[in-house]
C-alpha cells in the first residue's frame, strides 16, 4: 500500500478531515473506531464525496448500512480495527450465454456509465467494462447479438469537443470494415444530438446503422431506463432494416417503447424525463417495442453491408455559434471576426431576424469571408426571411437561410463543410443541400410538438 | 396449546421500528404537498425496475424475488399535487429542513445523539413501492432512550431515521401491482429500540410511549396509516422474525404472543422431527405427475385443473405424517405455513395434504393411490398442488425447501399481522447490504446552532403536562390521564387559557366524558369542529348557556354542523335564566301544587323538583334549583 499515492488513501478528502486522517493513520476503506466526546462509532472509512463543498466531516459506514459524517472538531481519536481494501470486486463468473447465430454488434463506448454495478460495502460504481459485464447487468442482450465493446473515452459529453467525433468516425469506420452488423455508441444525452448529427454528416453512404444511445437516469438504479435503452439500441443495430445515424431513447415517460430518432433532426428537451429525446421538424424513423423494430417510416435507406462507406471525419472548430436576443452587443459578432472565425451560425428570432443594429458587423463579416447561416431558437419550423424587411436585409448582406435545420445540426453541419471548403459559393450550395436527412422538403403540422 | 408462556424462560427479545409520517409542509425530497388523494388520478404511466447486482455478483434475496415474479408497475399520479421527483424523472431536491428540524427534535426527547452530518441513502426496494427502485433514508440519531411512565424502565433507541414513505398500493394482480404516488416522499421518521422488551405487554407500553413522544411535537400526522409499527421477535433457539406494517396499537401484544407460540411450537416441531429420525438426506425433490390417477376425482379444483391442461404434482414428506396439521398458532397450521409459501412463490391458491384427506371431494381411495404413487408409508405425509406445471413445480420446490428448514427449528423471515392478531409468510428476509449512498443529494450538517435552538424549543413531555394538569389545571388524576392522551389536547389547552371562567375540569370533561357519551348514542360527534367548541365555551363563559345545556347544544351542532350555538340556545330554548326569574317559575309551580306540600311535607321536593326542571333544565345549574326549591317548601311549611 506504501507506493500508492495519498489521494487514493484519502480519497476525496481535503483540510482538516485529511489532517486528521493522516495524524490517525486511517485509510478510506479501513474499518475503524471514531470516538468523540458524546460517541463512539464503528464503520468502515468512506471516501468523501467529490462535489461536496466543506471539508471537515469525515464519513463512515455504519454497519447497518447507513453512511454519516462526524465533524473533525468532535473527534478525539481514530483508531484502525482492520485495513482495507478499495479495489474493484472481481466479477462472478455468471456463464455467458448469446445466439451464436446472432449479428455482430460492435459498442463504443464515449463516456457515461449506460451500465453499471454498485458495491454496496463502499457505495462505489462500478460502470460494465467489458461485453461481459454488459451481458451480465442485461443478460437479454445475448438474445439479439454477439457484442464486442471498446472503450473510446471516458468523459462526460459536455466536455465533447469536435474532435472527439473525428477520433469516433474513425473507429466506427474500422468496425464497419471489419464487417460488423451494426454499431452502438453509448454517449452522455447532454450532447448526444450534436454527435449524433456530427457522425450523420461524417460517415456518408452508410452500409449498417450507427446508432446513438443514452440514459436519463444512472444506471446504477433499479428504475435506470439505461437497460431498456441501451437494448432497443442493441436491437436496432443488429436487425433495422436502415443504415442510418440514429438516437434511441425512452419514447415516452413508460417502460413501452424506444424510438430511433434520425441523428440530425434530434434534441434533448427536457432536463431529466426519460423521453427528452424528440425528433424535430420529421418524425422518429421506427420504434422498438418488446424486442421488435416496428418503422415509422417508408422512405430511408436500407441496410446493405455491400454498400462502400465514405469517411469525411474532419471538423473545422472555428465557428462561433451565437443566439441573437434582445440587446445582444455587435461587439460579439466582431470579436469572431477579429479573431479570423472560419464561420458564425446565428440562432436569430422567429423566421430568422436579429437585431438591426448588427447588419453592419454582419455584413463586415460576410465580406471578409466569414459565412453567416441563420437558424431559428423557435426550434420548430422553417426559416423564412422575406416575409420582414430585417430578414430581407439579411439576406441582401448575404446570410445563408438555414431552412428547418436545427440550430446544432446547422452549426455541426457547417463545421463539417468548413473543413471541406472555404469558397462562400461552395459553402452556401452546400449548406442548403440535404446531405444526412437535416433538411426535409416539408413542414408538416402533426411535427410540432411531437 | 392454550397453556400460558413464561416470556422470561423462553429469552424473549422484542425490539419495535416506529414509522411515523411528519405533517409537514412539503415532502421530503420536493415542494409536493404532504397530502393523499381520493379522487380519480389524472396521469397513468408504467414501469419495469431491474435488480442492481451487488460486488459478489449475489442479488439481494428479497429483490431477486421481486424480479422473479417480473412484475410491471403502473403508477397513479396527480398533475398538481405531485411532481417529477414523484415520478423518478426529476433528481430529488435537497432534504427538507422542517423534517429535520422535526427529527431532531424527537432525537433530543427520546436523549439521543444527533449526527454532525446527514447523508442520505438509497435502500432498495424492488416492489415497486419506489419508482425509483430504492428508499431513500439517512441516519438523524444514535443511542438513545426512552423511560417507562409506570415502571421507570430505561428502552434503548439505537436509531433514529428520516425516509421518505412509499407509493401506496392501489391494487395487484398476477402481470401487475399499482400504486398511488400521493403518498411517496411524505417524511417519515423510524424509530428503532434495541432488544430490550421481554413481554407483549411491555411491547404495547413502549410503541405508546413512543406515540406519545411523537405526538408531543404537534407535527406529526394523526389516524389510521399515519404510524406503522414493525416488530421484531426473537425467543432463545429461535430467530428474529420481523412482523411489518402492524398500524394497530391494540394488536401488538396478540401479535407478539402468537408470534413467540409459533416459534415454540417449530421447535417442537423439530424436536418430534429427529425423534422420528428424519434427516435432511431423506427428502427427496421427485415431484409425482398424479394427473392421470385422479382424472376421476370428485374434487372440483381437481376437475378443473385438469379441464384447462393443468397437472396435479405430490410430493412425499419423509416422517411428517401428522405433522402438517400440527398446530402452530391458533388456527394455523404447518399446513397453513406450506400452503403460504406456495401461495407467495407460485401463485397458486394453496395446496393438499394427507393430514387432512379425505376431504374436498378428495375420497379415501384417492389418497390411497397417491400414496401408492408416491411410495409414502404410513410415516409419511403427502403434499398435493394442481395447476399449471410450472407453478406446480415452483409450489412443491418451496414446500421441500420450507419441510427442510422445520428441521432447524424457525427459518428467518419476514411476517406480516393480520386483524385477529396471527402473523402470516410475508417474504424471505432481505439481505443486509442494499444500501448506497444518493448522490444526487449532498450531506446536510447538522451545525451546534440548530440543535441549540431546538433544544430551546422542545414540546413539553406527556408527564410535564399531566403535572400541569393536575396542579395548574386542577383536574383529577383520571382525567388528566385521559386528556395526555387525548386527541383534544391541544384545543383543550386552548380553550383552557381562552375562557379562564370556565373550569378546565368542565372542558375536560367535555371532551372525554359527554363526547364519548354522545357517540354511544350515536350522534356524528365527528362533525364537531374547533369552532364549535370554541364557541360552545365562549357562550358558557359569558353565561349564555349553563353548563348543563352542554350535552344538548354539542348533539345539536353535530348534526347541524353549519349552525351556531346562538342558533342550538333558540331552537332548544336554552337561554340561561336568573335566579330570581327561576324563583318566579318555581313560586308559580308551587302555588299550583299547595295540596302536595300539605300532604307530603318536605317529601313534596322531589315531584316538585321534577316539575320545575322540565322548565330549566339546561338554563340553569342544577344545584341552585335544587337549593332554592329546597328554601321554598321549607318557607311554606314553616309558615
Amino acid at each position: 500500500m506504501s507506493n500508492k499515492d495519498d489521494s487514493n488513501l484519502f480519497s476525496g478528502y481535503h483540510g482538516l478531515a485529511l489532517n486528521i486522517l493522516q495524524k490517525f493513520d486511517a485509510h478510506v476503506g479501513d474499518r475503524v473506531k471514531i470516538e468523540t466526546d458524546s460517541k463512539a462509532l464503528e464503520g468502515i472509512l468512506i471516501p468523501r464525496a467529490e462535489l461536496t463543498t466543506t471539508h471537515d466531516h469525515v464519513v463512515i459506514k455504519l454497519k447497518n448500512g447507513y453512511n454519516l459524517g462526524v465533524h473533525v472538531s468532535k473527534i478525539k481519536s481514530i483508531s484502525v480495527i482492520e485495513r482495507g481494501r478499495m479495489l474493484r470486486p472481481e466479477l462472478p463468473e455468471i456463464p455467458v450465454s448469446y445466439r451464436e447465430d446472432a449479428p455482430e454488434v460492435s459498442i463504443v463506448s464515449t463516456g457515461g456509465t449506460i451500465a453499471s454495478r454498485v458495491d454496496y460495502q463502499s457505495g462505489a460504481v462500478y460502470p460494465a467494462l467489458d461485453a461481459r459485464d454488459l451481458y451480465n447487468v442485461v443478460p437479454e442482450l445475448g438474445d439479439y447479438a454477439k457484442l464486442k465493446t471498446r472503450f473510446l473515452f471516458n468523459i462526460f459529453s459536455e466536455n465533447i469537443t469536435p474532435s472527439h467525433w473525428t477520433k469516433l468516425a474513425a473507429e466506427i469506420a474500422k468496425d464497419i470494415q471489419d464487417g460488423v452488423d451494426g454499431i452502438v455508441v453509448t454517449h452522455g444525452t447532454d450532447t448526444m444530438g450534436y454527435s449524433s448529427a456530427a457522425l450523420s454528416f461524417a460517415l456518408q453512404n452508410l452500409p449498417v446503422p450507427v446508432v446513438f444511445v443514452g440514459s436519463q437516469r444512472s444506471s446504477d438504479r433499479p428504475s435506470s431506463d439505461a437497460a431498456m435503452n441501451l437494448l432497443s439500441a442493441v436491437i436496432t443495430a443488429a436487425n433495422a432494416p436502415f443504415a442510418h445515424v440514429v438516437v434511441v431513447m425512452h419514447g415516452t415517460e413508460d417502460d413501452k417503447f424506444c424510438y430511433c430518432h434520425p441523428g440530425t433532426k434530434v434534441r434533448k428537451n427536457h432536463t431529466s424525463k426519460r423521453d427528452a429525446f424528440r425528433t424535430i421538424n420529421d418524425y422518429p424513423i421506427a420504434k422498438v417495442e418488446n424486442g421488435r423494430i416496428i418503422m415509422l417510416k417508408k422512405d430511408f435507406v436500407p441496410r446493405d453491408k455491400k454498400r462502400e462507406l465514405v469517411l469525411k471525419p474532419k471538423f473545422d472548430n472555428r465557428v462561433a455559434f451565437v443566439k441573437a436576443y434582445p440587446g445582444i452587443p455587435p461587439e460579439i459578432i466582431d470579436l469572431f471576426v477579429d479573431k479570423k472565425y472560419h464561420g458564425i451560425v446565428l440562432e436569430g428570432t422567429g423566421l430568422g431576424h436579429a437585431p438591426e443594429y448588427l447588419n453592419d458587423a454582419l455584413k463586415r463579416a460576410i465580406e471578409e469571408g466569414i459565412p453567416v447561416v441563420m437558424t431559428s431558437q423557435c426550434i420548430w419550423g422553417r426559416i423564412n426571411m422575406y416575409v420582414y424587411r430585417t430578414g430581407r436585409q439579411l439576406l441582401n448582406l448575404g446570410v445563408i437561410p438555414g431552412e428547418d435545420m436545427l440550430p446544432e445540426t446547422a452549426y455541426v453541419k457547417l463545421m463539417w463543410v468548413l473543413a471541406q471548403t472555404r469558397d462562400m459559393k461552395e459553402i452556401r450550395s452546400m449548406m442548403l443541400t440535404n446531405f444526412a436527412g437535416e433538411i426535409t422538403p416539408q413542414t408538416r403540422s402533426k411535427e410540432f410538438l411531437g | 396449546m392454550a397453556k400460558s408462556l413464561d416470556y422470561e424462560k423462553l429469552g424473549l427479545r422484542v425490539g419495535l421500528e416506529i414509522h411515523q409520517q411528519l405533517d409537514t409542509k412539503s415532502k421530503l425530497f420536493c415542494n409536493c404537498p404532504t397530502v393523499l388523494r381520493e379522487d380519480e388520478p389524472d396521469i397513468t404511466f408504467v414501469r419495469r425496475l431491474r435488480p442492481t447486482q451487488s460486488e459478489l455478483g449475489e442479488i439481494d434475496p428479497a429483490a431477486r424475488f421481486e424480479f422473479e415474479k417480473k412484475k410491471l408497475f403502473v403508477y397513479q399520479s396527480y398533475n398538481d399535487t405531485v411532481c417529477l421527483v414523484e415520478h423518478d424523472e426529476e433528481p430529488p431536491h435537497l432534504l427538507d429542513k422542517e423534517s429535520l428540524e422535526i427529527a431532531l427534535t424527537v432525537a433530543l426527547l427520546m436523549n439521543a445523539t444527533p449526527v454532525d452530518e446527514v447523508h442520505v441513502m438509497r435502500k432498495i426496494v424492488i416492489d415497486g413501492s419506489n419508482t425509483s427502485g430504492f428508499q431513500r433514508t439517512s441516519i438523524i440519531a444514535l443511542g438513545g432512550y426512552i423511560t417507562l411512565p409506570d415502571s421507570g424502565k430505561k428502552i434503548g433507541i439505537q436509531t433514529l431515521c428520516l425516509e421518505e414513505d412509499a407509493a401506496r398500493k392501489i391494487s395487484e394482480d398476477e402481470k401487475t401491482i399499482t400504486y398511488r404516488l400521493d403518498r411517496l416522499g411524505i417524511p417519515l421518521i423510524e424509530i428503532a429500540t434495541a432488544p430490550d422488551i421481554h413481554t407483549p405487554e411491555e411491547a404495547r407500553v413502549v410503541a405508546l410511549r413512543i406515540g406519545q413522544l411523537l405526538r408531543s411535537t404537534k407535527r406529526v400526522k394523526r389516524g389510521l396509516g399515519t404510524i406503522r409499527q414493525d416488530i421484531n421477535i426473537s425467543i432463545k433457539d429461535g430467530a428474529i422474525i420481523e412482523v411489518k406494517g402492524i398500524q394497530k396499537l391494540d394488536l401488538i401484544d396478540k401479535i407478539v404472543e402468537n408470534e413467540v407460540k409459533r416459534q415454540v411450537r417449530l421447535l417442537e416441531l423439530r424436536d418430534e422431527l429427529k425423534k422420528r429420525g428424519l434427516n435432511e438426506s431423506m427428502f427427496k425433490s421427485d415431484f409425482v405427475d398424479i394427473t392421470d390417477a385422479l382424472k376421476d376425482c370428485k374434487s372440483s379444483i381437481i376437475k378443473n385443473t385438469i379441464k384447462h391442461g393443468g397437472v396435479i404434482l405430490a410430493l412425499k414428506l419423509p416422517k411428517f405424517n401428522g405433522l402438517l396439521g400440527f398446530e402452530l398458532q391458533p388456527n394455523y397450521r404447518f399446513g397453513t405455513e406450506l400452503a403460504e409459501h406456495v401461495k407467495f412463490w407460485s401463485g397458486l391458491k394453496g395446496l393438499f395434504h394427507t393430514d387432512e384427506l379425505p376431504k374436498y371431494g378428495i375420497t379415501e381411495t384417492d389418497v390411497l393411490k397417491i400414496r401408492e404413487l408416491t411410495n409414502a408409508s404410513d410415516e409419511d405425509a403427502v403434499v398435493i398442488v394442481a395447476g399449471p406445471k410450472d407453478k406446480c413445480t415452483i409450489a412443491l420446490e418451496k414446500v421441500l425447501e420450507r419441510a427442510k428448514q422445520a428441521l432447524h427449528g424457525v427459518p428467518e423471515e419476514t411476517r406480516g399481522g393480520s386483524p385477529d392478531g396471527i402473523t402470516h409468510y410475508l417474504r424471505p428476509r432481505p439481505g443486509a447490504a442494499r444500501m448506497y449512498p444518493e448522490t444526487d443529494v449532498p450531506p446536510t450538517p447538522v451545525t451546534d446552532e440548530m440543535l441549540d435552538n431546538i433544544r430551546k424549543n422542545l414540546p413539553e413531555l406527556p408527564e410535564e403536562k399531566y403535572k400541569r394538569f393536575r396542579e395548574v389545571y386542577k383536574l383529577n388524576e383520571k382525567l388528566a390521564n385521559a386528556m395526555i392522551r387525548s386527541l383534544y389536547i391541544d384545543i383543550f389547552e386552548d380553550l383552557v387559557n381562552k375562557y379562564p371562567s370556565v373550569s378546565p375540569t368542565t372542558i375536560a370533561t367535555t371532551f372525554e366524558n359527554t363526547l364519548i357519551s354522545l357517540r354511544r348514542e350515536s350522534i356524528p360527534i365527528e362533525n364537531l369542529d374547533d369552532n364549535h367548541f370554541d364557541e360552545l365555551f365562549g357562550s358558557l363563559a359569558s353565561g349564555k348557556i349553563s353548563k348543563e345545556a352542554i350535552p344538548e347544544v354539542l348533539a345539536y351542532l353535530a348534526k347541524n354542523p353549519e349552525k351556531h350555538v346562538d342558533d342550538a340556545i333558540k331552537e332548544l330554548k336554552l337561554e340561561s335564566i336568573t335566579p330570581e326569574e327561576l324563583d318566579k317559575i318555581i313560586d308559580a309551580i308551587i302555588a299550583k301544587n299547595k295540596s302536595l306540600i300539605e300532604q307530603r311535607k318536605e317529601k313534596a321536593y322531589g315531584p316538585l323538583m321534577g316539575m320545575v326542571m322540565k322548565q330549566v333544565r339546561g338554563r340553569i345549574d342544577g344545584k341552585i334549583v335544587g337549593e332554592r326549591l329546597k328554601e321554598k317548601i321549607k318557607q311554606l311549611i314553616q309558615s
